[in-house]
């Protein structure tokens, strides 16, 4: 068994393993050593992993409820519904994947961007195409007859 | 650390130091080197879930272009129950939270912590899965299985392929947890434990889409 015990790992130099007691002191060498934190994902404290928890209960109940307790009509509610969700992922990318706009992550955001692009041409243009196929392959609307 | 003089033992040298390096012996030389090596994994593992991200993307717009097709059998109206599909929410929501505990407790360098909150998140993905299975065998039996219609084909597929991908996860974990029982939290088992987090917390951000676009514009 290797188990690191706490008193070993309080004096490791390593900045991962700094204690929080230790963190503020730690803290200025620490960035003075590596720059801001930088390791592209990880971060977060309880405070922001409960605002993002919290958020996102809000942001799945509310279309939840308007579905089951039939309170708008499908032709508003369908919106309401992709809206929320989107914001929901924003919320998501945000406080539990810990995407920001640090120099570090710019690698990762330009792999982000590119997907988003590539996700909006498949989706958008699969069902436009789709849609149109279908409508002009309906029976009676073929030229043939 | 020791430069030997031979460029392939330098090399043999900093690839073994990357995977099994422990932080009760870290310099700082040592450090600049891992916090790289981080950076670096963690964006490859990033690539890797935004060409996942595309695979699903696929699959949600051949849902999208199905869910229509019904073929005269049941539509997502008459089979999908919203509560239930809310608990499963629930649970994976949970299980979000709860990784990100896991990893508090890690840059905390407690591993009690980090594997109780770890086996909590498991239990939780467990809970969904089990779920999900439970809702499958249920449409089967009610004849609504994937061979009943297009709609049900890109149903069980788009839900299925999440559901495999949560099983993967958990598989993981249970490996994460074996890892972490044996060596603790050196440095290869810390970016592990990143990778799998970016993973669970990528799950369930498919799964918003999923219960949006299924469930919630199934039944409106």
């Amino acid at each position: 068994m290797h188990v690191p015990n706490e008193p070993t790992l309080h004096k490791a130099k390593d900045p991962h393993t700094e204690l929080a007691d230790h963190h503020a002191v730690d803290q200025l060498n620490h960035d003075h050593r590596h720059g801001a934190h930088d390791y592209g994902a990880s971060h977060g404290s309880v405070k922001s992993y409960l605002i993002g928890f919290a958020l996102s209960v809000i942001l799945t109940a509310i279309p939840f409820a308007l579905t089951m307790l039939k309170i708008l009509p499908a032709a508003s509610l369908i919106p309401v519904i992709l809206i929320l969700g989107v914001i929901q992922i924003v919320v998501h990318l945000h406080y539990f994947l810990h995407m920001d706009t640090s120099s570090s992550q710019v690698w990762n955001n330009a792999a982000f961007v590119f997907t988003v692009i590539i996700v909006g041409i498949l989706i958008v243009g699969t069902i436009w195409v789709m849609f149109h196929l279908n409508h002009n392959m309906m029976p009676g609307m073929m030229p043939m007859g | 650390m020791s430069h030997p003089a031979n460029p392939l033992e330098a090399i043999k040298d900093e690839i073994t130091s990357a995977y099994d390096h422990n932080p009760n012996d870290a310099h700082d030389t040592h450090d600049h080197h891992h916090h790289d090596e981080e950076t670096k994994v963690t964006l490859g593992f990033w690539i890797y879930l935004m060409s996942d991200c595309i695979l699903f993307a696929t699959i949600f717009a051949t849902y999208g272009v199905l869910k229509d097709a019904t073929a005269g059998g049941p539509n997502g109206r008459e089979l999908f129950d919203l509560g239930f599909v809310a608990i499963e929410t629930a649970l994976l929501l949970l299980s979000s939270l709860t990784f990100g505990l896991s990893m508090i407790s890690m840059q905390a360098n407690k591993l009690k912590g980090v594997m109780g909150w770890l086996a909590v998140t498991g239990l939780l993905g467990l809970g969904f899965m089990g779920m999900e299975l439970y809702e499958f065998n249920h449409l089967i039996h009610e004849g609504a299985g994937p061979d009943r219609s297009a709609f049900l084909s890109a149903f069980f597929t788009l839900v299925g392929t999440h559901g495999i991908h949560v099983t993967s996860g958990l598989v993981w974990m249970a490996i994460m947890f074996v890892h972490l029982s044996r060596r603790g939290l050196t440095s290869a088992n810390r970016i592990r434990m990143m990778e799998l987090s970016l993973f669970w917390h990528f799950l369930d951000i498919i799964w918003i889409g999923v219960f949006s676009i299924v469930y919630l514009m199934g039944a409106a």
